[in-house]
Parts: structure tokens; sequence; C-alpha cells
């Protein structure tokens, strides 16, 4: 039964090395699917390449249908699961300037990291550029405290905010992944193919 | 030899790898996968060491130390090392290691390098105000049936759409 780490069965520095053996698998996927290449990442906006819609959303449905399968058949405890808290205001915010990042700049923090591991000097002026961000919010922190910690959910379910079952609710999330699926593979076809 | 630095492995076999990976950081740590509260960390211990007082004084710095004593043996850190090293591992075997800065024909490396450090920052900052990133908040997030993941996704991405006009000349 897991998870591991909170029913002691994993210690915290075992939780640890855990974490560095599933990072090193997530660079692996990471820069295996292309998203080393920031071409290839952009590519979403424009409708020349939409391998970051496949990735994610596969890796999404993948992961929450094994999340409800694994509590059904009692393997995780899907009660001890860490559940995101939501704070709207600053989730909103947070998200609309993360996307100008991703647009402006071609890399999210993860997908930086795995291109400035195989070289990618753009990458690593991301990185910089990052820490750069990082510092700002901290330095600043005070004048945002008010609209960070402002109108607190909780650890919010999107289940428990729509009244149905988890089960339920992945299988509605897998139709709507399948159905984009099918609708960025009629795009692509239409889209002029882009070289890179 | 045949050049495999193009070959990318099929989007939807990588996803399910993916989800596999969130799964199992899930059943071991209770936790998903996260690349920007690496950064936090790390900045939060360079500030530690080298300006202790203002570390302890400062409201951002002083919540961080007060969750987290020991910032770099955070499980995030050794999370984003493991990326750093399994990204290698896969350029190395795809002959894809090179020292090079990726851009479109139509702009210059110079412009490059400073729109790449422009959207580090918003997205380190928006990282921090939106609580975790595209891997932490977005994905992870929605695996994990949060609303706040589900809200991340649509938000992100949403911008993203919204300025690619005006900033097409970067990339197409």
């Amino acid at each position: 039964m897991g998870p591991l780490t909170e029913l002691g069965i994993l210690n915290h520095e075992g939780g640890i090395l855990m974490a560095f053996i599933i990072g090193i698998a997530f660079g692996f996927i990471l820069e295996q699917a292309g998203f080393s290449s920031t071409r290839k990442l952009a590519g979403v906006f424009y409708g020349y390449d939409f391998v970051v819609i496949k990735v994610f959303f596969t890796a999404a449905i993948t992961g929450a249908t094994g999340l409800v399968l694994m509590n059904y058949f009692e393997v995780i405890d899907l009660k001890l699961i860490y559940v995101n808290r939501f704070f709207p205001p600053s989730a909103i915010v947070g998200a609309a300037i993360m996307g100008a990042g991703f647009i402006i700049g071609g890399f999210c923090p993860g997908t930086s990291v795995c291109a400035a591991a195989i070289g990618k000097i753009d990458a690593m002026a991301f990185i910089g550029g990052i820490l750069l961000g990082i510092i700002i919010f901290a330095e600043t922190f005070p004048l945002f405290k008010g609209f960070f910690t402002a109108n607190p959910k909780g650890n919010m379910k999107i289940t428990e905010v729509l009244g149905i079952k988890d089960g339920l609710f992945v299988l509605f999330f897998i139709l709507i992944a399948l159905g984009a699926f099918a609708t960025v593979h009629f795009i692509q076809k239409k889209v002029k193919k882009v070289e890179y | 030899m045949k050049d495999r630095s193009k070959k990318y492995m099929n989007p939807y076999l990588a996803g399910f790898f993916m989800g596999l990976i969130i799964l199992a950081s899930f059943y071991l740590t209770r936790e998903g996968v996260g690349a920007s509260g690496a950064f936090k960390g790390i900045w939060v211990s360079v500030v530690e060491s080298v300006a202790p007082a203002h570390a302890h004084n400062s409201p951002f710095y002083a919540g961080y130390l007060k969750s987290h004593p020991h910032p770099l043996q955070s499980r995030l850190v050794l999370l984003v090392l493991g990326v750093l090293a399994g990204g290698f591992i896969s350029g190395a075997l795809m002959g894809r290691l090179k020292l090079k800065i990726e851009h479109s024909p139509k702009i210059t490396s110079k412009t490059r390098i400073i729109a790449a450090i422009i959207g580090g920052i918003l997205f380190g900052f928006g990282a921090s105000l939106g609580r975790g990133c595209t891997s932490g908040s977005a994905l992870t997030g929605m695996v994990s049936l949060s609303v706040a993941g589900f809200v991340a996704t649509a938000v992100i991405f949403g911008t993203g759409y919204v300025l690619a006009y005006f900033v097409r000349k970067l990339w197409i």
C-alpha cells in the first residue's frame, strides 16, 4: 500500500533518493520526446507540431487513470495523495505570467533543465532568467503577500466541485483528450510545415 | 552512420511513460514531479549562507526556511538534478549533445538569448506566484484532479495562444 513515505515504509532520505531516480526517468523521457527543442515546443502555439499536447495530455490521463485504478485495487490510498492548494487570484495571474514566459522564452522550467543538459545555451539563459524571476518575487514578496494568500480554497479537487466520482471524471477527461488528439492531427495536416 | 539526432519517441508512448513516472512518484513520495521549486530551494540556500540576517528577516525566506530547514536536501532539488542527468543520458544516446543556441533563422542568436532571459524571468516569477510551474502545478495537478492543476493548464496555454501572434517572429 502506498504512498510509501506517508506510511513510514520509506524514510525521508529514501524518498529523496527516489526523487533523484524519478528525476532521471523524467528528464530522459522529456528529452526523448523532443522537449529539449524550443522549436518543437513552440509548434503547439503555431500549429506545426503538437508534440506538447500529445505528450502532456497522454501523461495526464495515464496518471489520473492509474491513480483511480491503484486506489480501487488498494495499492495506494488516494486520501494521502497531495492535492495542490488553490488560491484563485494568484493561481490565475501566476499562470498567465507563465504563459507569457512560455511563448517568449520557449521553455518551461523542466524542459529548460533538460535542454541545458544537452548543451542548449539558450536554455541556460532561460534558467538564469528563472533565478532572476524568483529573486524578484522573493525580494518584492511583501508587496504581493496579501494577493498571494487571497481567497484560499484549500486542497480543492475538481470532482468535489462537480460533485461526481473520480472515476467518472477521469472517463470524461480521457474522452476530451482523445477529442483533442483527433483535432490536433486534423490541424497539423492543414498547417504549413516549418523546418527546424 | 544514420543521423539519429532528429529522431524522437512517439509522443503518445512518451506521454504514457511520463504518466507512469508521475504515478511512481505519487506511490513512493505522495507527490508528483516539479521543477521550479528546486530553483527556489537553491536560491534560498544561497541567501541563507551569504546573507543569513536577510534570510531570517525577510518574510519570504524566513517562511520558506521554516517549512524547509535544509533547502538543498529537498525532494525537488534532487529531482531536478535527476532531470539534468536523465536529459544528458538521452541526448548522449541520440547524438544530440552539442553546445548551441537554437533559434528561428529569422532572428539572431542575441535576440534569442534576450528572449530566453525575459521568458525565464516571467516563468520564475509566475511559478512563484502561482505555486508551481507546468510540471508541478499543471501536469501533476491534473493527475491528482486538483482544480489548481486544470486552471493552471488552461491559463498557461490560453495565454500562450493569445500572445503567440504578437511574438510570431521569434518562432516562425
